[in-house]
C-alpha cells in the first residue's frame, strides 16, 4: 500500500507531496496528543490526526514520518503546508473522522506501529 | 578530548512558532555525520522533548550537542522557574501545562519520561526560580534493551 492507495481508499486530498505518492505504508498511529505520538511511535509510520498546527509537522519530521494525513476535513494553514513542503512530509486531507479513517486503512492492510503500549520505551 | 563536534543552540522560552526549529536543524546536523537512524531518531526525541520544555515552561535556555567517536552528549540549561519535584515531574500524567501548550498537543506530562527512555543516562539538577539543568548521554553503539 502506498499513499496513493490510500488517497483513493479515503477520497482524500493531497496538501503537499504530489511527487511522492509511491511512498509505502505499512504501519500507522493516530492520535491528537502531540506527547503519545512522540513516545509511542515508531519510525516510518503515516501519523492520523486531526490537530493542523504546524507542530504536527515538526514532530512528524522529528520521527521520520511518512506522511501526515489530517482527518475530519480539516485543512491545515498555508505556514503548515510550506513547513511541511520545506520538510518533505506528504500530507493528505481526508473528511472521514479518525475511527473512520483508521479502520478503513485496518481493513486494507495497514496496521498499529504498535499494537498495545506493554512498557514505555521509545527503543525499538 | 577532541570532539567529533559540538555546538549550542539557544531556545527562547515562550516562542511557539520556532517549537522544533532548533531539533530539526541539529537532527540535520546530526544524519551528516553519519549517525545510524536508531541513534539519530533517540537522540532527536530527546532534543525535541527538551526544546520544547524550554519554550513551555523557561524564560530562555540552551541545548549543547557534543558527538564524540562512541558518545551523544547533550546537555540543555534554562533560566526559568525550575522543577519543584523532579521525582514528580518525571512521572507520566504530571503536567502544569497551559491551554497554549495543550493547544498544540502537548502537555501530557510524558516529555521527561520519554527523554529517560531515549537515552542511557539522564541527570536533572533543577533550583526553583533559577533554572534546570538535563546531562544527557546516548551512547553511539546499539545495545539490546
Ligand atoms: N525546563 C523546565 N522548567 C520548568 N519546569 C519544567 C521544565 N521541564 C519540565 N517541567 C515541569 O515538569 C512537568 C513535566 O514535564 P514533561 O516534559 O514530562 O511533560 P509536559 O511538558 O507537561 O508534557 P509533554 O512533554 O508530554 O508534552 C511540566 O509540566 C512542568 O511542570
Ligand atoms: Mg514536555
Amino acid at each position: 500500500m502506498n499513499l496513493r492507495d490510500i488517497v483513493k481508499i479515503l477520497d482524500a486530498k493531497v496538501l503537499v507531496g504530489e511527487d511522492r505518492l509511491d511512498t509505502v505504508v505499512k504501519t500507522a498511529f493516530s492520535a491528537d496528543l502531540m506527547s503519545d505520538v512522540l513516545a509511542f511511535a515508531k519510525p516510518g509510520s503515516l501519523i492520523i490526526t486531526g490537530l493542523t498546527i504546524h507542530q504536527v509537522v515538526r514532530t512528524a519530521s522529528i520521527l521520520d514520518a511518512v506522511g501526515l494525513l489530517i482527518v475530519r476535513g480539516k485543512i491545515p494553514g498555508r505556514e503548515t503546508l510550506e513547513l511541511a513542503r520545506e520538510l518533505d512530509i506528504p500530507v493528505l486531507s481526508t473528511r472521514y473522522i479518525l475511527f473512520e479513517t483508521s479502520g478503513r486503512l485496518y481493513a486494507h492492510g495497514i496496521v498499529g506501529c504498535v499494537e498495545k503500549i506493554e512498557k514505555f520505551n521509545c527503543r525499538q | 578530548m577532541d570532539w567529533a563536534y559540538q555546538s549550542s543552540f539557544s531556545i527562547e522560552g515562550g516562542n511557539f512558532e520556532n517549537a522544533g526549529k532548533a531539533s530539526i536543524e541539529i537532527k540535520k546536523i546530526l544524519k551528516n555525520l553519519k549517525i545510524s537512524d536508531e541513534i539519530l531518531r533517540r537522540t532527536a526525541i530527546v532534543v525535541y522533548e527538551s526544546e520544547l520544555n524550554i519554550i513551555s515552561y523557561a524564560d530562555q535556555g540552551v541545548i549543547n550537542l557534543s558527538v564524540t567517536g562512541d558518545k551523544i552528549l547533550i546537555s540543555v540549561d534554562d533560566v526559568g522557574p525550575g522543577i519543584e519535584d523532579i521525582e514528580l515531574a518525571m512521572q507520566e500524567g504530571y503536567s502544569t501545562a497551559t491551554d497554549r501548550i495543550r493547544e498544540m498537543g502537548f502537555g501530557a506530562g510524558m516529555g521527561l519520561l520519554n527523554i529517560k527512555n531515549c537515552s542511557d543516562e539522564l541527570q536533572i539538577f533543577s533550583e526553583v526560580n533559577k533554572g534546570t539543568h538535563l546531562s544527557i548521554i546516548i551512547n553511539r553503539m546499539e545495545r539490546e534493551s
